[in-house]
C-alpha cells in the first residue's frame, strides 16, 4: 500500500519533472541549433520561431492523437469485423443493431433522456438562477443547488436508489417517494421496474445534478444583461415576469443553447446512472450501457465498436455547431 | 433595481418560499444518505431514515419472567424484574383489547388475579396469590427510543470492506491524472493563444471538436494498444488515459483564458528581448492561475468520480478496484446492505464535496469561461 502512493507520488514528480524537462531542453536545442545571435541571426530567428509551436504542442498532440484520434478510425474498423476482431462481415453488426430489441429500446430511451433531461435541466436551472437572484441569501442557495455536481454518478445512484426503494405492502417503507405516496393516502410502487415511466425516474438523477450547472451559467447570464433594457422595460409599465420572458430570457438565448447542448452531450454518454440503478433492466437499456454490456459482458468487440460509433454520430451535429461557433469567435 | 418596478411584498414571500422547497428538494435526498449511514442494520431496515430524527415510539409485547424467577413474599408470589434496556416506557396494557390502559407507574391486573407495576424505567413488580406458570404472562408496552447513531458502518467499510483500500486506489488514480494535464495543455493553449504558425485555426476547432468525442469510442482500441505495447492493465495506463481525455477542455479552457490576457505585457517582453518560454514560464503561467485552478477542479473532480475509465483501464482487484468500482459492486451483489452501502457512498462523496465548497469560485469561474461566450 505504501509502494503505491510512493509510486503515485513518483508518477507526478517524474510526469511534471518530465514535462518541463522536455520543454526546457526542447527549447535549448532549438536555441543551439538556430542560435539568435550572430550573422545569420535573422533567418535563425525566423525559422526557430516557425519551429518553436510546434515543440509546445508536440505532448498535447500526441495524447490527443494516440487517445482520442486514433481509436475513431479503429473503432470504425472494428466495427466491421466480429466479436475477436478476427475476420472481417462488412456491415453484419450494422444489421445485427437494427433488428435487435434491445438496440430499439436503447434508441428510444435515449430519445426520451434527449428530450427530457436538458430541458428540464435548463428550465428548472433558469427558474432557480431567476430567484436565487432576487433574495439575499441567494448565494448559499445556490451552493446546495449546485452541490449534486460534486457527487459521482454511482453515489447519486445509491442516494437515489434509497428514495426509490420498495419494502411491499403491510411493511414499513424506508424510500422517501413510498413512504410521502403512503402518507398522501396512495399506494406504494416498484418504481424503477414500472415499465416506461422507470426512465423518467432515472432521469431525475441526472436532472438533480445537472440543475445546478444549468443554473450557475445562466445566473451569470442573467446578470450580464445591460441594466437598460430592463430599466426602459420598467418605465413603460412592464410586470416582473414580462421583463423576465421578454426582455431576459430572449438576451440569454445563446446562453441557453449553451447550457443545453453540453447536457445533451453529456445525456449521450451518460452510463453510470442505469448501470448503477437498473442496468437496463424493465426496459431501462440506453445506448452507452448496451455498448458497456458488449464490451463486457457480451465480449463482442465488433457490436460494442458500432453501437459506440451510433452515439459519436448522435454527437456529431452537435461537434459540428460547436466548431462553427468557435471559428466565429476566433475570427 | 426590481424594487423600482414596486415588487409586492406577497411576491417576494413566493421567491423566497419558492427557493426554500428548490432548496429542500435538492438537499434532502443527500441528508437521507447521510443520516441513514449512521442507523444500524435493523434502523434501516424497519422505518424511514427521518423516523431517525425523532424519538421513536415502539410498541412491542413482551413476557415478564416466568415460574423460574418467583419467590414468595408472605402468601404472594412475586416477580421482579426489567423490560427494556434503553429508553422511556410510557404505557403498557396487560391484555390485547386495551393494549395500553395504563400509564407507567400504575398498576394493571394480570389474567391470572395478580397484579402488575410498570415503572418508566422498565422496571415491573408483579405479585399473584398462586404461583406463576412456566410462561410469564404477557405485557403489551409503548417503549419511546431516543434517536440512536452509530458510527460502527463506518469502522466496518473504511477497515474491514475495503473502502479504505479503494480510497486510496482512487487517490493514486485521481492525483496525478489531475496534474500532469495541467502542464501539457498549458504549452499547448500557450502556443494556440499567442504563437503565429500555419494551420493553428485548424487545431483550435479539431480541439473543440475533440471535447465532444464519446468516451465509448476510445475503449475498446485503448485497451487493445495497452495490452499490444505491455501497459496492460494498470495505474500508469489509466493516468495516461485520464491525462489525454482531460486535455481537450484543458486546452479550450487554458486557451480562452490566454487570449483575454493583455497584449502589451506579452509586447513589450518581446520587445525587451524575453523568448517564447521565458513569457510563458514568467508571465503567462503565474497570471493563468486562475484559469488552471478552475481546470485542476474540473479534472479532480472528473477523474474521482468517473466509472467508465477505471471499469476499463484497471482490473477488479482489491490492489486496483477504486471506490465507484467498489460501490457498483455493492449495489450489483449487496443491494440490501443499506448500511454499508449508504456509509461506502459517503466516504466516497465526502471528498469531492469538501473540495466543492471549498474551491466553488474557481469552479464557477472555469465553467463560466468554458461555456459563455
Amino acid at each position: 500500500m505504501m509502494q503505491q502512493l510512493i509510486m503515485a507520488g513518483g508518477t507526478i514528480v517524474v510526469g511534471v519533472f518530465g514535462c518541463v524537462a522536455y520543454f526546457f531542453a526542447a527549447n535549448l536545442i532549438l536555441d543551439r541549433i538556430y542560435p539568435p545571435r550572430g550573422p545569420r541571426a535573422g533567418p535563425n530567428i525566423a525559422r526557430a520561431s516557425a519551429i518553436r509551436p510546434w515543440l509546445f504542442l508536440l505532448p498535447a498532440i500526441l495524447l490527443l492523437g494516440i487517445y482520442l484520434v486514433y481509436p475513431v478510425f479503429v473503432s470504425i474498423w472494428l466495427s466491421l469485423r466480429d466479436a475477436s476482431g478476427e475476420s472481417f462481415v462488412g456491415l453484419a453488426n450494422y444489421e445485427w443493431l437494427m433488428n435487435d430489441g434491445k438496440f430499439r429500446e436503447s434508441i428510444r430511451n435515449n430519445f426520451l433522456w434527449l428530450l427530457v433531461v436538458p430541458a428540464a435541466s435548463t428550465f428548472v436551472g433558469l427558474i432557480a438562477a431567476a430567484l436565487t437572484d432576487r433574495i439575499a441569501w441567494g448565494n448559499f442557495a445556490k451552493a446546495l443547488i449546485f452541490m449534486p455536481m460534486a457527487i459521482s454518478f454511482v453515489g447519486a445512484s445509491v442516494i437515489w436508489k434509497f428514495i426509490y426503494d420498495y419494502r411491499g405492502e403491510g411493511r414499513e417503507e424506508i424510500g422517501l417517494l413510498n413512504a410521502v405516496i403512503e402518507a398522501l393516502g396512495g399506494t406504494e410502487q416498484t418504481w424503477l421496474a414500472i415499465p416506461f415511466w422507470n426512465n423518467f425516474f432515472l432521469m431525475a438523477v441526472l436532472i438533480w445534478i445537472q440543475t445546478g450547472f444549468a443554473m450557475v451559467i445562466l445566473s451569470a447570464a442573467l446578470r450580464g444583461i445591460p441594466e437598460e433594457t430592463v430599466e426602459a422595460a420598467i418605465l413603460d409599465g412592464a410586470s416582473p415576469l414580462q421583463i423576465f420572458l421578454k426582455i431576459k430570457v430572449p438576451q440569454i438565448w445563446g446562453t441557453i443553447a449553451v447550457v443545453w447542448t453540453t447536457i445533451t452531450i453529456l445525456v449521450l454518454k451518460v452510463f453510470d446512472i442505469v448501470l448503477a440503478m437498473t442496468n437496463g433492466q424493465w426496459g431501462t437499456q440506453v445506448l452507452a450501457n448496451l455498448m458497456f454490456d458488449w464490451m463486457f459482458r457480451g465480449n463482442d468487440a465488433g457490436r460494442a465498436s458500432a453501437v459506440a460509433l451510433v452515439i459519436m454520430i448522435l454527437v456529431t451535429p452537435i461537434m459540428i455547431w460547436n466548431i462553427v461557433n468557435a471559428r466565429k469567435e476566433t475570427r | 433595481m426590481d424594487n423600482i418596478a414596486g415588487t409586492r411584498s406577497s411576491l417576494v414571500w413566493a421567491v423566497h418560499l419558492a427557493v426554500v422547497a428548490l432548496v429542500l428538494l435538492w438537499t434532502v435526498p443527500t441528508v437521507g444518505l447521510l443520516v441513514s449511514s449512521f442507523r444500524d442494520r435493523d434502523q434501516i431496515a424497519t422505518s424511514g431514515w427521518w423516523a431517525a430524527l425523532f424519538p421513536a415510539e415502539e410498541r412491542q409485547v413482551v413476557r415478564l419472567a416466568g415460574a423460574g424467577d418467583q419467590r414468595q413474599e408472605g402468601d404472594l408470589w412475586v416477580i421482579e424484574g426489567t423490560l427494556i434496556d434503553e429508553g422511556t416506557l410510557n404505557r403498557f396494557g396487560t391484555s390485547a383489547r386495551e393494549p395500553f390502559a395504563h400509564a407507567a407507574g400504575e398498576t394493571g391486573t394480570l389474567a391470572n388475579g395478580g397484579r402488575v407495576t410498570v415503572e418508566a424505567d422498565g422496571r415491573y413488580r408483579a405479585e399473584a396469590p398462586e404461583p406463576f406458570a412456566e410462561r410469564g404472562p404477557r405485557l403489551f408496552v409503548a417503549v419511546e427510543t431516543p434517536p440512536r447513531f452509530t458510527t460502527d458502518n463506518y469502522d466496518r467499510v473504511l477497515f474491514a470492506e475495503g473502502i479504505g483500500r479503494a480510497f486510496l486506489n482512487t487517490m493514486t488514480v485521481t492525483i496525478p491524472a489531475t496534474v500532469i494535464p495541467i502542464l501539457v495543455a498549458a504549452f499547448a493553449a500557450y502556443a494556440l493563444a499567442w504563437m503565429e504558425f500555419p494551420g493553428r485555426a485548424l487545431l483550435i476547432a479539431a480541439v473543440v471538436g475533440l471535447l465532444v468525442v464519446p468516451l465509448q469510442l476510445a475503449l475498446i482500441p485503448l485497451l487493445q494498444l495497452h495490452n499490444a505495447v505491455g501497459i496492460g492493465k494498470d495505474y500508469l495506463g489509466i493516468w495516461l488515459a485520464h491525462s489525454a481525455f482531460g486535455l481537450p477542455l484543458a486546452i479550450y479552457l487554458l486557451r480562452n483564458y490566454m487570449v483575454g490576457l493583455p497584449r502589451e505585457i506579452i509586447e513589450s517582453a518581446r520587445v525587451d528581448g524575453a523568448t517564447d518560454f521565458q513569457i510563458f514560464v514568467r508571465i503567462i503561467l503565474p497570471l493563468s492561475f486562475p484559469a488552471l485552478a478552475s481546470f485542476a477542479i474540473f479534472q479532480f473532480l472528473w477523474t474521482w468520480n468517473d466509472l467508465l475509465v477505471a471499469t476499463v483501464f484497471l482490473s477488479n482487484t482489491p490492489e486496483q478496484l477504486v471506490m465507484t468500482g467498489v460501490l457498483r459492486e455493492l449495489l450489483g451483489s449487496r443491494g440490501g446492505d443499506w448500511e454499508i452501502l449508504a456509509a461506502s457512498a459517503f466516504v466516497s462523496i465526502a471528498v469531492p464535496i469538501v473540495v466543492f465548497f471549498a474551491m466553488q469560485r474557481y469552479l464557477v469561474r472555469g465553467l463560466l469561461a468554458g461555456s459563455v461566450k
